[in-house]
């Protein structure tokens, strides 16, 4: 069965690298004994994929992964178990069985937001927040992409779904996924632009909350967590069907 | 989060920033603060090849179980890195409590190869600890070596305050009780050191001088102190079973080099090759009872859920129980999907089998040591092994469907002529003649042979400590003759030949049979830049060549010399329990191309049954 986990990244674990944490994650199934599905083959492998890799220095309390798994117990015993062999800075949030129909994690991103804060020893005079409203006004913004064949530009202004400020920093919400990822720091380095300042590569503590699916694709109003779809595991409603 | 000891940006400009976060699986968490003693263990070289290291392990874990100990890790800091702290004056740190090494009772430091010697003094010099022995205060940590380095620990002599000669296990605690004990009673660093000496098995330099004869070699090592042996006896885990072995081992966040459970079966080895140092300093074999590793591999895979395993030793095939073992796991492994790596087996109809079982026959390779081309060179180097019984395996692995072989040889032993070198090549094509004499509709295209070789190091305690070795430019020739034969032969199409480069040979023979007077240059190669020589792509032969030239020393002394049969050598005064003698004898009939029986077959007498146990005194049946 097919099952989606939300899991939280902070702390050291915030170092660790996308395949790491891949290669993580499946030893830590195996340390948990839960009985998670394979491939067949010499070289039996577990079948699991994550939504969105984080990039390395960004912290998440939103990820999501899913995974086949051969039979689960009820969610909460199957968090607790999981939770019981991670490292710190890994929490499991939910543990949801999907319907088979359900489109996979990495395709259905659409969308993530982020709390976005000054790290200490940077951009100690600047209020983000109080120019939010004046960077969303422009009618395009314009950013360098490096491509393989060069550079060009590209206007991210419709990939921006919110911007404001908030009582610890700056809100994001994004467009992400396959078609147009837009990644914080992006959005970051434009802002610093905008406002004639340099930017500073570390000067941003940027953590993602959520990932989201849409259910219309032309109506970011649907946007909803990638946890939204699944329900809950009842022990013994998934036993392994033959 | 400022539990780290880098700060974001530095890590965040680094490559591979999680070999120094610590924190991973089965570390261990204390509060310093909490303990008695601290206790740093470094593998001096980068994350990812320190991490795969048993020893290491199985240390960490025995110092770890008393809880007036807290022991940490510390590995290399990559070169990155390493211009960062020393461009910011950051302390190296060890990873669990991401505290300066500095601030640690011992740091203790395995010696695995004499290419990380530069890397040694790279940690010590990160720390913020004087490099040299004499010049560290009471606030400097003990600096212990150990690991198989040490059985010539002489190179490293000035850099050390103690060795650890031998097998972990025994000592340690005796040695923490020491320290504390010294502590409590105020007694001061050198107090501490010179108790230590009487410890069995402890090496303190400072507590010996040297002198020497004209031509250089050595007259006499003398203890100058009470407390110091004229002989440091190497110590040994006369039971491998009921000792320490660790049940939840670091896991890594990144990859490792043996990114799997390691299982090690056994020590020592029954086979006596002649060029072999382990198959000399593990005497003698002791086997771990079967229903020990059984019950480890299951923990150990349950407690750090790695997806392989890999039984570690020397010749496993000697390994009595290794069927029963081996069949046990393939069940195990099967129902928790978990590979099996397979250590070197000899050829036969159990580990094709086997085999068969844990590889993808068409994509596995099969591998040969046959060490050297010819016959007669393989009775120099007691290499057991007939060419008739190399053709008969491979003819085996050939039918089982194996057809990807793998051959690795040694150029430049002792006594070797242009025919034995040639033999390298004239192996390489019978192998193939081999796979070809199959029908061709019973074969599946053509055979691929990888034959590698790498140039012989005499090392310390083997028979061959004897040898004398070549020059580079003879090294290089003698590699081009194999080349140039392999060209010569028929099925040179289906055979690849690849050969090491002979600086390294060169440097690592000086320095594995150096003394004391290398100190010096080892010093001034770090000082000149020199780090990370066990990498290719950062070894710099000419600066250490200038080190040497700097300091008055001519290479050919350690490394092309002929040795008398009686000279002192810098590592006589270790016993190692094999004596001096039954490596004489050795060394005499290597030269006569006599060979020597395993110890299974008919003991030898080399003096390793003092320790009271093991192959020695398995009974008879």
């Amino acid at each position: 069965m097919k099952v989606r986990i939300k899991f939280t990244k902070t702390g050291p674990m915030q170092y660790v690298g996308h395949l790491d944490l891949l290669r993580y994650f499946q030893k830590a199934f195996r340390r948990a004994g839960v009985d998670i599905a394979y491939s067949s083959g010499y070289r039996p492998h577990q079948i699991v994929s994550f939504a969105s890799p984080l990039g390395i220095g960004l912290t998440s309390e939103g990820e999501y992964m899913d995974a086949q798994f051969v039979t689960v117990d009820d969610s909460q015993t199957m968090i607790d178990r999981l939770n019981a062999v991670m490292a710190e800075g890994i929490r499991i949030t939910q543990f949801l069985v999907l319907d088979e129909k359900e489109r996979n994690a990495m395709a259905s991103v659409a969308g993530a937001d982020y709390r976005v804060t000054v790290r200490q020893g940077y951009y100690e005079l600047v209020d983000f927040s109080d120019f939010c409203g004046e960077f969303l006004r422009q009618d395009a913004i314009f950013v360098t992409k490096k491509t393989k064949k060069g550079e060009k530009d590209e206007d991210i202004r419709p990939y921006i779904y919110e911007m404001r400020g908030t009582a610890e920093g700056l809100y994001l919400l994004l467009c992400a996924g396959s078609s147009h990822n837009l990644k914080p720091e992006t959005v970051m380095e434009a802002f610093c632009a905008f406002l004639h300042m340099p930017y500073e590569t570390f000067g941003f503590r940027i953590h993602r909350l959520d990932t989201y699916l849409q259910d219309d694709p032309d109506d970011i109003t649907t946007l909803r967590p990638l946890g939204a779809v699944g329900h809950e595991a009842k022990t013994d409603h998934y036993e392994t069907k033959e | 989060m400022n539990t780290l000891a880098l700060s974001h940006e530095i890590l965040m400009s680094i490559e591979k920033p999680a070999r120094y976060i610590g924190h991973e699986i089965n570390s261990v968490r204390k509060d310093p603060t909490k303990v008695d003693v601290r206790f740093a263990m470094c593998f001096p070289d980068v994350y990812e090849i320190g991490m795969s290291h048993l020893g290491i392990q199985i240390i960490y874990d025995m110092l770890n179980r008393r809880d007036d100990v807290f022991c940490e890790r510390v590995y290399s800091p990559w070169l990155d890195l390493d211009a960062i702290m020393r461009e910011k004056g950051i302390p190296l740190f060890a990873l669990e409590s991401q505290t300066p090494v500095k601030e640690f009772d011992f740091l203790g430091i395995t010696i695995q190869y004499e290419m990380c010697y530069t890397n040694i003094l790279q940690i010590l010099d990160l720390s913020g600890i004087p490099i040299c022995a004499k010049d560290r205060t009471e606030s400097d940590p003990i600096v212990i070596g150990g690991g198989p380095c040490t059985y010539n620990p002489e190179p490293l002599a000035d850099f050390f305050d103690l060795f650890y000669i031998g097998e972990g296990e025994t000592e340690y605690y005796h040695l923490i009780d020491l320290y504390k004990k010294n502590q409590r009673d105020g007694g001061s660093r050198k107090d501490f050191l010179e108790k230590a000496a009487a410890v069995p098995g402890m090496y303190v330099p400072s507590l010996y001088d040297v002198l020497y004869h004209p031509d250089g070699t050595i007259m006499e090592m003398r203890p100058n102190h009470p407390n110091a042996p004229e002989k440091v006896r190497r110590q040994v885990v006369v039971d491998v079973t009921d000792t320490f072995y660790p049940e939840a081992p670091v896991v890594p966040y990144i990859k490792a080099t043996q990114d799997r459970v390691v299982l090690e079966i056994q020590r020592g080895c029954i086979r006596g090759c002649r060029f072999c140092q382990a198959g000399q300093v593990y005497r003698p074999v002791r086997e771990r009872d079967v229903e020990m590793l059984k019950s480890c591999a299951a923990a150990m895979l349950a407690n750090t859920g790695h997806e392989e395993i890999s039984l570690s030793s020397l010749s496993s095939s000697d390994y009595s129980s290794l069927k029963e073992l081996t069949y046990y796991l393939i069940d195990v492994c099967r129902e928790k999907r978990v590979n099996i790596s397979l250590p070197s087996l000899r050829i036969d109809a159990f580990s094709l089998d086997v085999m068969s079982k844990v590889q993808d026959v068409r994509k596995g390779s099969m591998t040969f040591a046959p060490e050297a081309g010819s016959q007669r060179m393989r009775d120099v180097i007691n290499k057991g092994l007939t060419e008739e019984d190399i053709l008969n395996g491979a003819m085996e692995a050939f039918r089982g469907g194996w057809q990807k072989v793998k051959l690795y040889f040694m150029l430049g032993l002792p006594g070797e002529t242009e025919e034995d070198i040639r033999g390298i090549a004239y192996l390489s094509d019978a192998i193939a003649r081999q796979y070809y004499s199959i029908p061709k509709e019973q074969r599946n295209g053509r055979c691929a042979i990888t034959a590698s070789a790498s140039f012989f190091v005499p090392k310390p305690f083997t028979p061959l400590q004897w040898a004398p070795m070549s020059d580079y430019k003879t090294y290089m020739d003698k590699a081009h003759i194999v080349n140039d034969c392999m060209k010569e032969q028929l099925n040179r199409k289906s055979i690849r030949f690849q050969w090491h480069d002979a600086k390294t040979t060169i440097l690592e023979g000086v320095l594995a049979r150096g003394d004391r007077r290398l100190c010096r240059v080892i010093y001034d190669a770090y000082r000149a830049g020199c780090l990370y020589d066990a990498w290719t792509e950062y070894f710099d032969y000419d600066k250490w060549m200038r080190a040497f030239d700097a300091n008055g020393i001519d290479i050919s002394f350690y490394t092309t010399r002929k040795r008398e049969l009686d000279e002192r050598f810098p590592w006589d005064f270790i016993d190692i329990g094999v004596t001096k003698q039954f490596l004489q004898r050795e060394w005499k009939r290597s030269l006569a191309g006599e060979t020597t029986p395993n110890c299974r077959a008919q003991c030898s007498g080399c003096g390793a049954s003092v320790y009271g146990g093991g192959v020695c005194y398995e009974s008879k049946d």
